[in-house]
């Protein structure tokens, strides 16, 4: 430990280069640069790289993946009760640093759900961690011939409209920025991927957007909101929603490492239903707010911050933001496993 | 459900509209008793009589497990709302079809109407007529103007009962599902057009034609006559419908003189016409000029519709 308190460099990466020392060591003399690995090499004994490993969802997929896959989790938080078996790197993705991981292992896959939605981290963090993060991270997967990227976006990027129609599909374009600018840089990022997508045809990339993601752990917008009581809603206002469990949607990563395909996939819920009716299946009390009051309430609060939620927000419980998940059951072979009543249930 | 229900429309319809769902059937007596006053209660218990073996099959294959189809439409909400609006249906406008048996009993079908009366009344008449007059009882999904979901109370009303937003891809979708769609292609044009134009078909969108022809779907065209007379607009007052965000606002000889009932329609008679199914063949990615004359054939049978409607009519109010 003191050792490691005497280098400059962050204890992950002191790690790391005990790691590369000792793998040098057990591989043979004139062993290939590593960027020379093929995709059959990277696929056969490959890593499965997780960015964001400490959030609630990275922590989910690990623990489905680690019986079956050797994992390695990027992420700067420390990672309580992990499992021995995987290997956890404390790196900021936009560190040079970070690049030693991909040098060092062959890597089947990577899943990048390390991205941050805290609507009130600073502005230019926010966008840097996400933007920057994400094209260095897709920098490595193009310049060590990783086979396979997963990029967990949201179909929150469609952005809620009175003029949507009722099931997006992946073509629709990404709205949302229209009425709320902070969630810009999540579709700047989305972009990134599409583009790396475009640019990059012998990587698998798989563009992931869920819809709002519910689960007992989470502690995202929409399962907060839910948590509330009573749960104001829009009085006048009770658009179709969609909601997927966490392990659904884990379940689907999974699916994305098996299938052999790419491109970008809606991952939609078990059903979509009113408002009102999810509430219902809560059982919480509901308070319907005059529209214009409720805008005007959403401002102030925000601003004084009795609240955490932004005041764009508000159209996500207005108007439809519904997507259409069919071709993921097509191309990924993923169908929910929860129903609708059991994903809302696990909030509570 | 329950719970709208007894929002909206009382207690009365709440039990009564339970239709033919057992639980809250299974003590009608104490009941009906208790709600004999309820000024709902009667109308929906006779209104029950007429529609309610009629509508007990009456349901969308795509139901979950709410009893709500992927666009929001809920049968049962749907037949509760139809036992406070089928009196309007029935005495108000004393709605009157022809030729209603044109409409296929099951498999998908484009309704093509007239747009008229200020006020969408139009649409609601021709979905209670392909519920309550027509051989096979349908349920009608009308592809609604882009505004109408940002209306409070409305937008959420219009989608359980199964309107749906007007997007091609919304249409394409139901379409192929088989559903029964009805389409007002000269939109505000045709609605809020003045008094002095009533009759006159306004310039028809070929969006539904282009997904008529990609769906091979029939199109029925359907004339409703008595509509324009309901709210006869002399004025269309533009620069304050965009103030307020509205398609138009009409000024009619009670509206806004008459503060709130210079809202509501004058209660002529309705006269809805349907046409013979039209199978339509070609290219849905022609040229505008070939779609044109497609949709010019539409037009010309809805205009005859017209024509015929206003020679039968006897009187506007009767």
């Amino acid at each position: 430990m003191s050792e490691k308190k005497s280098k400059p460099t962050p204890p992950g990466l002191a790690e790391l280069d005990l790691e590369a020392a000792a793998a040098a060591a057990k591989g043979t003399r004139g062993r290939k640069r590593p960027t020379e690995r093929t995709r059959e090499e990277h696929e056969k004994e490959g890593y499965v790289v997780i960015t964001g490993i400490c959030g609630n969802l990275g922590r989910h997929l690990a623990r489905a993946l680690h019986k079956t896959e050797k994992i390695i989790g990027i992420d700067r938080r420390p990672f309580k009760g992990k499992p021995k078996d995987i290997e956890h790197y404390r790196l900021d993705l936009r560190r040079k640093a970070c690049e030693k991981v991909f040098r060092a292992h062959p890597i089947k896959a990577v899943f990048h759900i390390g991205i941050m939605h805290d609507p009130r981290a600073k502005t230019r963090e926010h966008h840097e961690w996400n933007i920057t993060g994400t094209t260095k991270l897709l920098e490595y997967c193009n310049r060590y011939n990783i086979p396979k990227v997963v990029i967990l976006s949201s179909a929150n990027v469609y952005g809620p409209s009175p003029d949507n129609d009722t099931y997006l599909g992946e073509e629709a374009p990404l709205m949302a920025g229209a009425r709320f600018s902070e969630i810009r840089d999540l579709i700047e990022m989305d972009m990134v991927a599409q583009s790396f997508f475009w640019r990059n045809p012998h990587v698998d990339t798989i563009i992931l957007r869920p819809v709002h993601i519910v689960g007992r752990e989470i502690r995202n917008a929409p399962s907060n909101y839910l948590r509330l009581d009573p749960i104001p809603t829009v009085m006048g206002f009770d658009p179709m929603v969609q909601v997927i469990h966490a392990e659904d949607l884990v379940r689907a990563m999974i699916c994305c490492l098996q299938a052999k395909t790419r491109g970008v996939f809606n991952i939609a819920g078990p059903t979509a239903a009113p408002l009102s009716k999810i509430i219902a299946i809560t059982g919480r009390r509901t308070l319907p707010v005059p529209g214009p009051l409720f805008d005007q309430w959403m401002k102030f609060a925000w601003k004084t911050r009795i609240t955490n939620f932004p005041p764009p927000e508000l159209d996500y419980i207005r108007y439809l933001c519904t997507v259409d998940g069919s071709r993921a059951e097509k191309e990924l072979g993923f169908k929910p496993q929860y129903s609708l009543t059991e994903s809302v249930r696990a909030i509570l | 459900m329950r719970k709208t229900g007894f929002f909206l429309f009382g207690r009365g319809i709440c039990y009564s509209a339970g239709m033919n769902k057992i639980p809250s059937r299974a003590h009608p007596e104490p009941r009906g008793e208790q709600t004999r006053g309820a000024p709902g209660d009667r109308l929906a218990r006779n209104a029950n009589h007429e529609w309610r073996e009629r509508l007990r099959n009456l349901t969308s294959p795509r139901l979950n497990e709410f009893g709500i189809d992927p666009f929001g439409l809920e049968p049962a909400f749907l037949k509760e709302a139809l036992a406070v609006t089928s009196p309007v249906y029935r005495k108000y406008f004393r709605v009157q079809t022809y030729g209603i048996e044109n409409i296929p009993a099951a498999g998908r079908c484009m309704l093509i109407a007239n747009h008229s009366g200020q006020i969408p009344l139009d649409g609601a008449m021709i979905a209670m007529a392909l519920m309550l007059d027509s051989p096979q009882p349908r349920i009608v999904r009308a592809m609604v103007e882009k505004w109408v979901p940002t209306i409070p109370f409305v937008g959420p009303f219009f989608v359980r009962c199964g309107q749906v937003t007007g997007t091609p891809e919304n249409c394409r979708r139901l379409l192929e599902w088989d559903e029964c769609i009805l389409v007002f292609p000269e939109g505000v044009r045709g609605i809020s057009k003045l008094y002095s134009q009533r009759y006159q078909l306004q310039e028809f969108g070929y969006g539904f034609m282009r997904l008529a022809l990609e769906t091979k779907a029939p199109i029925i065209p359907v004339g409703v006559v008595g509509a324009e007379e309901q709210a006869p607009a002399l004025y269309n007052a533009k620069g304050m419908a965009k103030l307020l965000g509205m398609p138009a606002l009409p000024i009619t000889p009670t509206f806004p003189l008459v503060p709130v009932l210079g809202l509501l329609p004058y209660p002529t008679k309705y006269h809805i016409h349907f046409g013979e199914p039209l199978l339509f063949d070609g290219d849905p990615e022609d040229d505008d000029d070939v779609i044109g004359e497609k949709v010019d054939l539409v037009k010309s049978a809805i205009s005859g519709l017209l024509h015929k409607g206003l020679k039968q009519r006897k009187h506007i109010f009767w």
